[in-house]
């Protein structure tokens, strides 16, 4: 079933790919959404992690988030909406505190957390690359990841990529 | 009535959608599954999704704050 796509042009099973290069907590969310959600409508989807999108294979995740050059970022307190300059925003423990405010909203909204994203990814055959060189570049190995992905490189990316519905950067 | 129960309330998106897909592989060709969904973004979502898996949506309405569908499992 997880291969039905691939290559087959009488198969009418969408495809699609996604390349994961942003690691923070925000960042995580879209492909992670949009994967699962299309793998969900019957959609064969790949998944590239490459750059810091790569640890968002890792075992243990610690995800953070900075408001720091990120002035669409503002959270709701106090019945209306703050954001922090960057000049308060580069204080150490600011990260840390907004990460917290950030998973605390995202548990208390009913948000799906990424680990739990990422379980059902992989539950739904979404199919996960790690980029080879991004390991190598930052010195990952595949024993500190999650089981299920497999490594590949840009070729492998374009191949899937060439004969794919959606392609998307994120 | 529906031949099985999914309580999504007080999940946000994509979450129903994917736990609907995942009860929809038990619930036998021709029968239905029932959703029960506090997220007002599922409304739009489940009607996009059996659109695009060509099952069918049977049901979809609302009482008070909850979000009720009920999905006929076609394929």
């Amino acid at each position: 079933m997880a291969n039905q796509a691939s290559g087959d042009p009488s198969s009418n099973t969408k495809t699609m790919t996604i390349i994961v290069t942003k690691g923070s907590l925000d960042w995580a969310y879209p492909p992670f959404i949009l994967g699962t959600t299309a793998a969900a409508m019957n959609v064969d989807v790949t998944m590239f992690f490459t750059y810091y999108g790569l640890p968002l294979l890792l075992k243990k995740l610690d995800l953070q988030v900075t408001p720091l050059g990120n002035p669409g970022m503002k959270m709701p307190m106090l019945g209306m909406h703050m954001g922090l300059p960057n000049i308060v925003g580069a204080m150490p423990g600011v990260d840390a505190a907004c990460s917290a405010m950030m998973k605390n909203l995202i548990k208390r909204k009913g948000v799906a957390s990424i680990e739990e994203l990422r379980e059902a990814a992989l539950e739904a055959d979404v199919k996960l690359i790690a980029c080879q060189m991004t390991m190598d570049l930052f010195e990952y190995k595949l024993e500190d990841m999650i089981e299920g992905p497999t490594v590949g490189g840009a070729a492998t990316y374009m191949e899937k990529a060439l004969k794919s519905d959606i392609n998307l950067f994120i | 009535m529906a031949n099985q129960l999914l309580d999504a309330k007080g999940l946000n998106c994509p979450l129903p959608i994917l736990k609907a897909k995942k009860a929809l592989k038990d619930v036998p060709v021709g029968e239905t599954l029932e959703v029960l969904a506090t997220d007002p973004g599922s409304v739009a979502d489940f009607e996009a999704f059996c659109r695009a898996t060509g099952n069918e949506l049977v049901e979809s309405t609302q009482q008070e704050n909850v979000y009720r569908f009920v999905i006929k499992h076609v394929r």
